[in-house]
């Protein structure tokens, strides 16, 4: 059964779909529970994935018993078993939480937003886990098309958001294809390793390096690496809760991901590191986009808006610190991939409950947050903890990571940007901490002589269903977790996952 | 001598942490604060439990977590942890008690929120204290600033907002952009971040680097209030007393100075300090914050500011002692930290009860006060003589410890520093005292009936003040830890 994993991981939630769709036509109720089982059965799956990796046995799928270079084959290895985990993780997580929005603002379309919820996470586990490069393009554009469809089911401008992103990621996903398109021509393969072994002798050439820079601009494209990002806070602030909740944090770290795979995998770290000198250039890139995001994020309103512009700015760490070209670097960038998954997903997840009890998240809005909905916000606070880099939460051990390999690379201007974006953070959190703590407590008695709040009422708690709060502060608890496990996360996975010829 | 694993530190760290839930759900106020007391005494019990084994030179450790190579979330009580904690664990019990008093008395709001962050703040303290490695020491200095956050801004008013954001810049802006990257830094040049007795930074380091990462983690650690990050202090006086009585005084501040102390002793080293002329420039930055605070003291009208600006000034007594390089220096400063604890707690604590019995804050307000309240301005007395380091109070033993320890290096200038400062204190809080019991009738603010604080507010500040002279004749404890630590 373990060896037909790598198929099962995709093949569960593909199927599920086909049967929540004929559900949501048939028995409408029973969409959720099927969702869910298939999210669940990914999860555990890819769990078995991750154990058997760490475990050290190799896990090769090949479809149809076609050989490697001729078929489509499914590789995990020490890098893609921990991405897949999260994603179904969030997957499963952010779908029990979707459940009380879902059913109050989508009900007619309950079908329809299960199956593309569970095609959008097929479409990133099939990305992640696949060893064709052609292969990803076509699960690339399954996630990306269920993902539009997803975002324009928003209310408002949501559909105009969801056009463009379409705009913006079809040019990205066909630059992808273009790349892949070069090296067919010239290795005639698309099998990820076969295309690196043929090309070792070609990387002198011309379209290898044509390929490989039109390649990293259609995925930087698809993460929204500035100044590329233009289409995501829109599309991320329009979409339905649940639906930002779940693409906020996976879309941007599957790409991050897929980045890093054909750079290690099918150009090589020798190729991408030395061959092209490009490192320098990409590390600074990413301090723009470190520093454009957090400012851009201090400007805004509205606190969903801001969380996308956070977004933005993490992308750039991990690009950053992936393009620093050390072990320090890389391990930062991957433990980021995971760290920043959740923590997206909690301060999205707290968003979604905030506009779940209060029908809109401008920060003007937020007062008196701390008295009416506590334990969101104690999840909120914990969020933001990770964001801000505090430890022991998990968002610290990867800035750890990043900062280190800023200092052994010599590259103090990433170093600069980090701290700068830590310290935005603290503004952009504690701005919202503020309003929702001493408003409207200050105007009740802003004129007292000495500000004695003398016997308030609190108002009455109004808070998110227990649907939401329950995965909420799973999220917020697993952020803590996470941060005490980096060092087994690090020694046991991802230190394996670091190419031998990095320094 | 081996170190020992124990669970106890884990347990004294995590005590008042366990009991805020209980804190959260109980319905009755009682109830409650029988709860803080209990966690309280538990702590303070636990730390003691561990006294003998440290007094024998014993080291407790436990490790959580390795999270980082060579680095673990890891605990360890030697002598100059057991110090701090015993300081900060046992006024932890009488500041419960003064609290109880305060908030009572002037039947503030929110109030299980205070005493639940201050549980999470203790929490902090003491992990702290019990620290093993740089990185654990950030962590619950971390989560200390984040902790006293609601404890400062607790009267939720325009003030408050300002002061809250004051705090946080400073504090966690310093401990982001300076501590951070120096931690950062360190890390690369040694591999470890573990407090040793000769400190961990390689010696073949470039002394450039070592001197920027030592002024980094000087002011980054700006709990310890060094000029120019001090304005915090003064701006985090808009608390409820009790949190600026043991916040204030004695736990945030003296995590401050702690942090320097052990990056001067633990990550530096001693030796390597000395060869590359380094304390003399950390002794100029703390006299210079010594002189200039107990300057800005003598302005205050306000009696809580005047302490704050005090406070400031004798927190660089311990930078500048351990500054010293010599073994009387270090002695002085770690004991500074408990004498300086119970003298300026008693103080605070003095503030608050004339503010509850009277609403008087500012010192001009205040003449002819001892008529009124008699007792609380004896303990105000006695705090100030401890403060000012005349004998017979604890003051007085780090006094003279650090003064020894400017003569090995003929340190003159700091010797003289150390004597104005003692003139400057004298000149700021003796006013204060001489005019509340000595005034003309016409200038007399009070009737003449004693009419002192409830007596929550009131028993605790005699405790306090009784130590601060029992310290006088008994500071065997604290110089023997304070020796064991510096050996």
């Amino acid at each position: 059964m373990s060896a037909h994993y790598p198929a099962l991981l995709v093949i569960i939630p593909l199927l599920a779909s086909f049967f929540i769709s004929a559900a949501g036509w048939l028995r409408p109720p029973w969409c959720f529970p099927l969702a869910l089982t298939a999210m669940g059965g990914s999860l555990l799956v890819s769990i078995g994935l991750l154990a058997d990796v760490i475990r050290g046995i190799p896990d090769l799928y090949w479809f149809g018993g076609w050989a490697p270079p001729w078929g489509i084959y499914y590789r995990v290895d020490h890098l893609n078993a921990l991405v897949l985990v999260v994603i179904s993780g969030v997957g499963f997580v952010n779908l029990w939480a979707a459940r009380p929005t879902v059913d109050r603002e989508l009900p007619e379309k309950a079908g329809a937003f299960y199956t593309l919820y569970v095609l959008f996470v097929t479409g990133l586990l099939g990305m992640v886990v696949t060893g064709d490069a052609f292969n990803l393009y076509v699960l690339l554009e399954i996630a990306a098309i269920t993902g539009y469809a997803l975002i324009a089911l928003g209310k408002g401008r949501a559909p105009l958001a969801s056009l463009n992103y379409i705009f913006m990621g079809t040019i990205g996903a066909c630059f992808y294809l273009l790349g892949v398109g070069y090296l067919y021509i010239v290795t005639g393969s698309l099998n990820m390793q076969d295309i690196a072994r043929l090309l070792a002798p070609l990387h002198g050439s011309r379209v290898v390096t044509v390929a490989f820079v039109i390649m990293m601009v259609g995925v930087w494209l698809k993460m929204g690496f500035f100044p590329l990002h233009a289409w995501l806070p829109n599309a991320y602030t329009y979409a339905p809760s649940p639906v930002s909740s779940l693409v906020a944090p996976l879309m941007t770290k599957v790409m991050v991901y897929v980045m890093i795979r054909m750079v290690m995998t099918v150009f090589t770290v020798d190729y991408a590191f030395g061959v092209l000198v490009l490192n320098e250039a990409v590390v600074w890139l990413a301090v723009i986009a470190i520093v454009a995001g957090s400012l851009m994020a201090l400007a805004e309103k509205d606190f969903k808006r801001m969380l996308t512009f956070i977004v933005v700015a993490e992308v750039g760490y991990m690009v950053g610190g992936f393009w620093l070209g050390n072990r320090s670097g890389f391990t930062g960038s991957v433990l980021h991939i995971v760290n920043d998954a959740l923590m997206t997903l909690c301060l999205f997840l707290a968003a979604g409950s905030i506009i779940h009890a209060r029908g809109e998240s401008r920060i003007q809005s937020l007062q008196g947050l701390f008295s009416t909905m506590p334990w969101t916000m104690g999840a909120l606070v914990v969020g933001a903890m990770s964001i801000i880099g505090v430890p022991p939460t998990c968002g610290f051990f990867s800035k750890w990571y990043l900062l280190l390999g800023a200092v052994e690379g010599g590259h103090y201007g990433f170093l600069a940007a980090l701290l700068f974006s830590s310290l935005v953070n603290v503004v952009l959190f504690f701005r919202i901490f503020e309003i929702g703590y001493f408003e409207p407590m200050e105007a009740s008695h802003g004129g007292a002589s000495h500000g004695h709040a003398h016997g308030h009422e609190a108002p009455a708690m109004s808070e998110a269903p227990l649907g939401m709060l329950v995965p909420l502060w799973m999220t917020a608890l697993g952020l803590i977790a996470v941060g005490f496990y980096t060092g087994e996360i690090v020694g046991r996975v991802i230190r394996h996952a670091i190419p031998a010829t990095m320094f | 001598m081996e170190p020992l694993t124990s669970l106890k530190p884990l347990i004294a760290v995590l005590v008042s942490l366990g009991v805020v839930p209980i804190l959260i759900s109980s319905r009755n106020a009682n109830v409650r604060e029988a709860w803080t007391f209990g966690a309280a005494g538990a702590k303070f019990l636990i730390v003691l439990s561990m006294l003998p084994a440290v007094l024998e030179g014993q080291e407790l450790v436990f490790i959580v977590a390795e999270v980082l190579p060579g680095v673990a979330v890891a605990l360890r009580v030697d002598a100059f942890g057991m110090l701090f904690a015993l300081v900060a664990s046992s006024l932890w019990i009488v500041t419960s008690a003064y609290s109880i008093g305060y908030m009572r008395g002037l039947n503030e709001h929110g109030q299980t929120r205070y005493f639940c962050f201050f549980a999470l703040a203790l929490s902090a303290t003491i992990g702290a204290a019990f620290s093993a490695n740089l990185f654990t020491l950030y962590l619950f200095y971390e989560m200390l600033s984040f902790a006293t956050y609601p404890l400062v801004t607790h009267h939720q008013d325009a003030e408050a907002r300002r002061s809250g954001r004051k705090y946080l810049l400073y504090i966690v802006g310093t401990s982001i952009g300076l501590v951070l990257p120096a931690m950062i830094l360190s890390y690369d040049l040694a591999g470890t971040l573990e407090f040793s007795t000769h400190g961990f930074l390689p010696h073949s380091a470039s002394p450039v680097m070592l001197g920027a990462l030592l002024f980094m983690f000087l002011f980054g650690f700006a709990k310890a209030g060094i000029m120019p990050f001090h304005s915090w202090l003064p701006a985090a006086m808009v608390a409820p007393t009790p949190v600026s009585a043991l916040l204030h005084a004695v736990a945030v501040v003296k995590v401050g100075v702690f942090c320097i102390l052990r990056v001067l002793t633990g990550v530096f080293g001693l030796d390597l300090l000395a060869s590359l002329n380094l304390g003399v420039a950390v002794t100029y930055v703390a006299a210079f914050t010594i002189l200039i605070a107990s300057l800005i003291a003598l302005t205050q009208d306000e009696l809580k500011r005047r302490l704050a600006f005090s406070t400031i000034g004798q927190l660089s007594y311990i930078v500048l002692g351990a500054a010293l390089l010599s073994p009387k220096g270090l002695t002085g400063a770690m004991i500074h930290i408990a004498m300086h604890a119970f003298g300026k707690i008693t103080l605070f604590f003095c503030a608050g009860a004339i503010f509850v019995a009277t609403g008087k804050k500012y010192i001009s307000q205040m003449v002819g006060i001892g008529r009124r309240m008699p007792v609380t301005m004896a303990a105000f007395f006695i705090g100030s003589l401890s403060v000012i380091g005349i004998p017979p109070t604890g003051g007085f033993v780090s006094k003279w410890h650090l003064v020894l320890g400017t003569l090995p290096n003929h340190q003159w200038a700091m010797l003289v520093v150390l004597l104005i400062s003692s003139l400057l204190n004298a000149a700021y809080f003796f006013p204060i005292v001489y005019r509340a019991f000595f005034c003309q009738e016409d200038q007399c603010l009070f009737e003449d009936t004693p009419k002192e604080a409830p007596l929550w507010c009131l028993v605790p500040l005699v405790i306090t003040a009784a130590c601060t002279i029992l310290l006088f004749f008994y500071p065997f404890l604290f110089l023997r830890l304070a020796q064991l630590a510096g050996s």
